[in-house]
C-alpha cells in the first residue's frame, strides 16, 4: 500500500516536471516577442536624434576571461580584443575596416621594391604621460620574436614577412638583427622578407604593437598580469583586471592622442560562458550586447533587435585522400566532386545555422580582401562547385565506376555540440539522399579531438573552417599547398603551389595580376580538384540595444574596436 | 585517539599522492594542445611554446618535476593565463564558490532536518508526503534544472534578484545556493525521516513520554541526536555532491568560482589548472570525510574511533 503510494506521488512529481518544464519553455518564447517590439519602437525615434547622452556607461558581456594582454604573448581573441582597445600599433582599422595611421603620423613611405616601410609616430603618450617612441616598437617586436618569450603569434605572424624573423624564432640570429630600426625617437624603418602588399593592415594587428622596454623591464615577470602592471597608448585604460578574474572595466584613456573622439567614459565588462543566461542579462537591462549563439539562434532570429554580425570565418569539408599510407575513395576526383555538388547550402544556412550566415561557393569569404579600386575579391573570383543534384548524381556514378565499386561507406568527423550534430545530420540526409549506395556514418567529437584526428588524417570527410589572420586572401589560400601545415588531407596540385608561390614573390608588387593569380588558384582547389566543399560563411547572431551606437566590428584580429562607440537616447 | 587522527592524516597523503598520480597521467592522454593557436603554428613554432611551458620534456620528467613543485604548495604556472600561478588562480576564484557551497550545506541541511523531522512527527498525513514528495524532487531533479527555473522566473519574470554575474553582493548568491542546496535538503529530510521515526518507536522515547516530556522536547532533545548520526555519514558524499552541481550552476549563473574554472580548463588543455583544481576539490573532500569521521565520536560516545575493548 505504502509503496503504490509512493509511486503514485514519483509519478506525479514527474508528470508536474514536465508541465512546469512545458510552461517555462512556452513563456519564453512568447515573452521575446512581446517585450522588444516596445523598444524598438523607442529605437526608431531615438535613431533620428542621434545626439550623445551625459552619461557614457556601457555594459558589455565577453564569452571568455583575458587569458593575457602581453601583446607578444596574445594567441586568442578575447586578448586580442582587449589589446586593440587599450592600446594600438602604428595603423588601426577604422569604422570602415581600413587600416589608417594610429601611432604612425600619416601614411608609411614605402620603397620601390615594396621591401622598406619608414614610418613617421606622431606625439602620443602612454598612459604614464611619457612618449611612445620607436625603441618602443623595436623593443616590443624583438621581444615577440625571442625564442626565449615563447611567443606563438610572433613567429607566427612575422616569419617569411620581416627580415630574418624564422631565422631569429629558430635561435639563429640575434633578435638585434630583426628588421626593424628606429633611426631617432620618432622614426622607424621596417624590412620586410618579401613584398607583402598587406603589410599596412597588419600593423594594425596586436603582435605588432609597442611596448616601453623600461616598464617590462621595471615589471619582470609581473608585467601585464594584472590592469596595474601595464601600460596603455590606446582609446581605454583597463582597470579592475586581476588577472584570471572574470569582470574588468576599461575607462576612457586621457592621455590617448585622439581622447577628443572617444565618447564612452566606462564599459563594464562580465564573462557569460553560457549564452541563455547572457540574453537574460541583455534582457534584463544589465547588458547592452548579447551573442546568440547554436540553438537559440533559430528562436531569436525574429527578435526585434537582433543584428547580424557578418563574420569572416569559412566552414568547408575537407576530403582527406590518404589515411594510413592508403589512398581513400575520396582520392578519386569524381567522388569528392559528387559529394561536394550534393547538398543544399541555403536551407542549412536559413533553416538550421538561422544566424545570418550565407551559402559559401568558394573559400576566401566575402567583404574581406578587396582590391586597389575597393572590389571585392569575391567579384573578381566568382562562384564555384554550386549545389546540383542531377550532377552530382552523374558525378557519383563515374566515379563509383572508376573505383569498380557499388556502394561506399564514408565518415564525416564534425563538431560535438547541439548545432554541429544537426548540421551533421543534414549532410548525412542529403548525401544518402542524393547519391545513391553511399552510408555515411558520423563522428561527432569536441573540438581538441577533432583537431588530433585532423593532425593524424585520421577521418574521411570533415567539417572544418578557418578565420583569417590578416586581411589578404593568402590567409586561406596558404592553407592548402603542398605539405602546409593544416593541408592535412594529402592535397597537392603543383600548378596551385606554384600561383601561390607567385602571389608571395614576383607578383607581390602587381596587385591586379596578383589578386587574377589567387583567383585563378582558388578556382583550381575547388572548381577543378574539388579538393574542399565549401559550405558556409559564417554570421553571428546578436541582440544590441538601440542606444548603442557606433560599435565598429571588424572583419580579422580583433573583432571590435570601441573608439568611436558611444551611448544614444537612453533614458 | 591522537594515534587514530595520525594514521588518517597519513592515509589522506597517501590517497592525494595517488589522485595527483592518476590526475597527470590520465590528463597526459587528454586529446589536443595547450596551446590555443596550435593549428597555425607549424612545427618550430609549437617547439618554442612548448618549451616555455615545459611540455617538451618526457612525461616523467615533468611528472617529477611536478610532484617536486607540489610538495612545495606550488600547483605550477597556468597555461591559460599567461604567467599567472595556478595557486593565484585557485585563490581569487576560491571566495564564490566557498559562499555558495556553504550556504547550499547550511540552508539545505536545515531545511532539510526540519522538513524530515515534521514528517516524521506526522507521519502519513499530508505534511508528510508533502515532505516526501519535496525530497524526490530534489533527489531527481538535477541543480542545473533549478538554476535556469529560478533563473528564469525568480529572476528574469519577477526581478526580485539577479540574473546572474557576481556584483550585487550577497543577492547574488541566493539563487545558485538554493539550486545547490536542493540536493543536500532533499537528502537530509530523507535521512531524518527514516531515522526519526525509528528513533521515535524506540523504549526510551516511550520512557520520557510515560515521564510527560512534551513533544517538542522529545523530539529535538532526545531523538534528533541519535537520528543525526546516520545523516552525518552523507555529508560527505554531500558536499562531493555539491562540488558537481556547481561545476554547471556557476555557469548558469556565470560566477567566477572554481567551478567553473575547472570545465574550461579542460576545455582548454590547461594542465597545470586541471591538476590545481583536481587536487583542491580532491583534498576539500578528503577533509570533509575526516571532519566527518571526528564528528562521529562528538555526536554519538559509542562510536569510538580508536578500536578499544570491545
Amino acid at each position: 500500500m505504502k509503496r503504490n503510494k509512493m509511486l503514485l506521488l514519483f509519478a506525479l512529481s514527474l508528470v508536474l516536471s514536465v508541465i512546469l518544464a512545458a510552461c517555462g519553455g512556452k513563456d519564453k518564447t512568447e515573452d521575446k516577442n512581446a517585450a522588444p517590439n516596445k523598444e524598438n519602437d523607442k529605437a526608431t525615434e531615438q535613431e533620428e536624434a542621434g545626439e550623445p547622452d551625459a552619461e557614457q556607461v556601457l555594459n558589455l558581456i565577453e564569452s571568455a576571461a583575458i587569458p593575457s594582454v602581453d601583446s607578444a604573448i596574445v594567441e586568442d581573441a578575447v586578448g586580442f580584443n582587449v589589446l586593440n582597445n587599450v592600446n594600438e600599433g602604428l595603423y588601426r582599422l577604422n569604422l570602415e575596416n581600413v587600416a589608417e595611421p594610429a601611432m604612425a603620423a600619416e601614411e608609411a613611405e614605402v620603397s620601390e621594391d615594396g621591401l622598406t616601410y619608414k614610418f613617421k609616430l606622431r606625439d602620443a603618450k602612454w598612459s604614464d604621460g611619457s612618449e611612445v617612441t620607436a625603441h618602443d616598437f623595436v623593443f616590443a617586436w624583438q621581444r615577440a620574436i625571442d625564442p626565449d618569450t615563447g611567443s606563438p603569434y610572433g613567429p607566427f605572424m612575422m616569419s617569411g614577412v620581416i627580415k630574418n624573423a624564422t631565422a631569429i624564432s629558430e635561435g639563429e640570429m640575434d633578435k638585434s638583427e630583426l628588421g626593424i630600426v628606429a633611426e631617432d625617437d620618432k622614426t622607424l624603418v621596417v624590412t620586410l622578407e618579401r613584398p607583402v602588399p598587406y603589410f599596412l593592415s597588419l600593423m594594425s594587428f596586436g603582435t605588432f604593437y609597442p611596448q616601453k622596454e623600461e616598464f617590462v623591464t621595471a615589471k619582470g615577470d609581473a608585467y601585464a598580469t594584472n590592469s596595474d602592471n601595464l601600460l596603455y597608448n590606446g582609446p581605454f585604460v583597463l582597470t579592475e583586471w586581476d588577472g584570471t578574474g572574470d569582470s574588468w572595466v576599461y575607462k576612457k584613456n586621457e592621455h590617448y592622442w585622439d581622447a577628443e573622439n572617444v565618447k564612452l567614459e566606462t564599459i563594464n565588462v562580465d564573462v557569460v560562458k553560457d549564452s541563455a543566461t547572457a540574453i537574460k542579462l541583455y534582457n534584463d537591462g544589465k547588458k547592452d550586447r548579447a551573442g546568440v549563439s547554436g540553438d537559440l539562434a533559430l528562436q531569436y532570429s525574429s527578435h526585434a533587435e537582433a543584428i547580424v554580425q557578418p563574420e569572416t570565418s569559412v566552414f568547408y569539408m575537407k576530403f582527406n585522400q590518404e589515411k594510413d599510407g592508403k589512398e581513400t575513395p575520396l582520392a578519386n576526383e569524381n567522388i569528392r566532386r559528387a559529394i561536394a555538388k550534393s547538398f543544399e547550402k541555403q536551407d542549412l544556412a536559413d533553416v538550421i545555422l538561422a544566424n545570418g550566415s550565407i551559402p559559401a561557393n568558394f573559400l576566401v569569404p566575402k567583404d574581406f580582401a578587396f582590391d586597389e579600386n575597393g572590389k571585392d575579391f569575391r567579384d573578381i573570383a566568382g562562384d564555384h562547385l554550386v549545389y546540383n543534384a542531377e550532377e552530382a548524381k552523374d558525378f557519383w556514378q563515374k566515379g563509383l565506376d572508376e573505383l569498380g565499386v557499388t556502394n561506399l561507406e564514408l565518415e564525416i568527423l564534425g563538431g560535438d555540440t547541439e548545432l554541429s550534430k544537426k548540421m551533421n545530420e543534414y549532410f548525412k540526409s542529403q548525401l544518402e539522399g542524393n547519391l545513391e549506395g553511399l552510408k555515411i556514418k558520423l563522428k561527432e567529437v569536441p573540438f581538441s579531438v577533432r583537431l588530433e584526428l585532423d593532425t593524424n588524417q585520421q577521418y574521411d570527410i570533415q567539417i572544418s573552417g578557418w578565420g583569417p589572420d590578416f586581411q589578404d586572401p593568402i590567409t586561406f589560400l596558404d592553407l592548402f599547398v603542398t605539405d602546409g601545415t593544416n593541408n592535412l588531407m594529402s592535397y597537392s596540385n603543383p600548378e596551385y603551389d606554384a600561383l601561390i608561390a607567385s602571389s608571395k614573390d614576383e607578383l607581390a608588387l602587381d596587385p591586379a595580376a596578383r589578386y587574377e593569380a589567387l583567383a585563378k588558384a582558388e578556382k583550381i582547389l575547388i572548381e577543378d580538384d574539388a579538393a574542399i566543399a565549401p559550405i558556409y560563411q559564417r554570421g553571428l547572431l546578436q541582440l544590441q540595444k538601440p542606444y548603442f551606437k557606433g560599435l565598429a566590428v571588424h572583419p580579422f584580429g580583433a573583432d571590435y574596436s570601441y573608439k568611436w562607440a558611444y551611448i544614444s537616447g537612453k533614458e | 585517539m591522537v594515534k587514530y587522527v595520525g594514521k588518517r592524516l597519513i592515509y589522506m597523503f597517501l590517497t592525494m599522492f595517488l589522485i595527483a598520480t592518476a590526475t597527470f597521467f590520465l590528463m597526459q592522454t587528454l586529446p589536443g594542445s595547450p596551446i590555443a593557436s596550435y593549428n597555425k603554428l607549424n612545427e618550430s613554432q609549437r617547439a618554442i611554446v612548448e618549451k616555455k611551458y615545459g611540455i617538451d620534456k618526457p612525461k616523467p620528467v615533468q611528472y617529477a618535476i611536478y610532484m617536486k613543485n607540489l610538495a612545495q604548495g606550488d600547483l605550477g604556472t597556468s597555461f591559460v593565463f599567461k604567467g599567472k600561478s595556478v595557486n593565484d588562480l585557485l585563490a581569487s576564484r576560491f571566495k564564490p564558490s566557498f559562499i555558495l557551497g556553504a550556504q547550499a550545506m547550511v540552508f539545505g541541511t536545515i531545511i532539510g532536518i526540519l522538513l524530515g523531522i515534521i514528517a516524521a512527527l506526522r507521519q502519513n498525513t499530508f505534511w508528510d508526503y508533502g515532505s516526501t514528495f519535496f525530497a524526490i524532487l530534489g533527489i531527481s531533479i538535477p541543480s542545473f534544472v533549478f538554476a535556469s527555473l529560478l533563473q528564469y522566473w525568480v529572476a528574469s519574470e519577477w526581478h526580485l534578484l539577479p540574473v546572474g554575474l557576481w556584483n550585487d553582493g550577497w543577492k547574488s548568491s541566493i539563487l545558485p545556493s538554493i539550486a545547490l542546496a536542493m540536493g543536500p535538503l532533499a537528502l537530509s529530510a530523507r535521512f531524518i525521516r527514516t531515522e526519526m521515526i525509528e528513533v521515535l518507536s524506540s523504549d526510551y522515547i516511550t520512557l520520557a513520554k510515560a515521564k510527560g516530556a512534551n513533544g517538542f522536547e522529545i523530539a529535538f532533545k532526545h531523538a534528533l541526536r541519535n537520528a543525526l548520526i546516520p545523516l552525518v555519514t552523507v555529508l560527505g558524499p554531500v558536499a562531493a555532491g555539491l562540488v558537481t552541481g556547481s561545476l554547471v550552476v556557476e555557469q548558469i549563473f556565470a560566477i567566477p568560482g572554481i567551478g567553473e574554472q575547472f570545465v574550461s580548463s579542460i576545455m582548454s588543455n590547461d594542465h597545470a589548472t586541471i591538476m590545481g583544481t583536481t587536487l583542491f576539490f580532491s583534498a576539500f573532500l578528503i577533509v570533509v570525510i575526516f571532519i566527518v569521521d571526528i564528528l562521529y565520536g562528538i555526536i554519538d560516545p559509542r562510536i569510538r574511533l580508536s578500536g578499544g575493548k570491545n
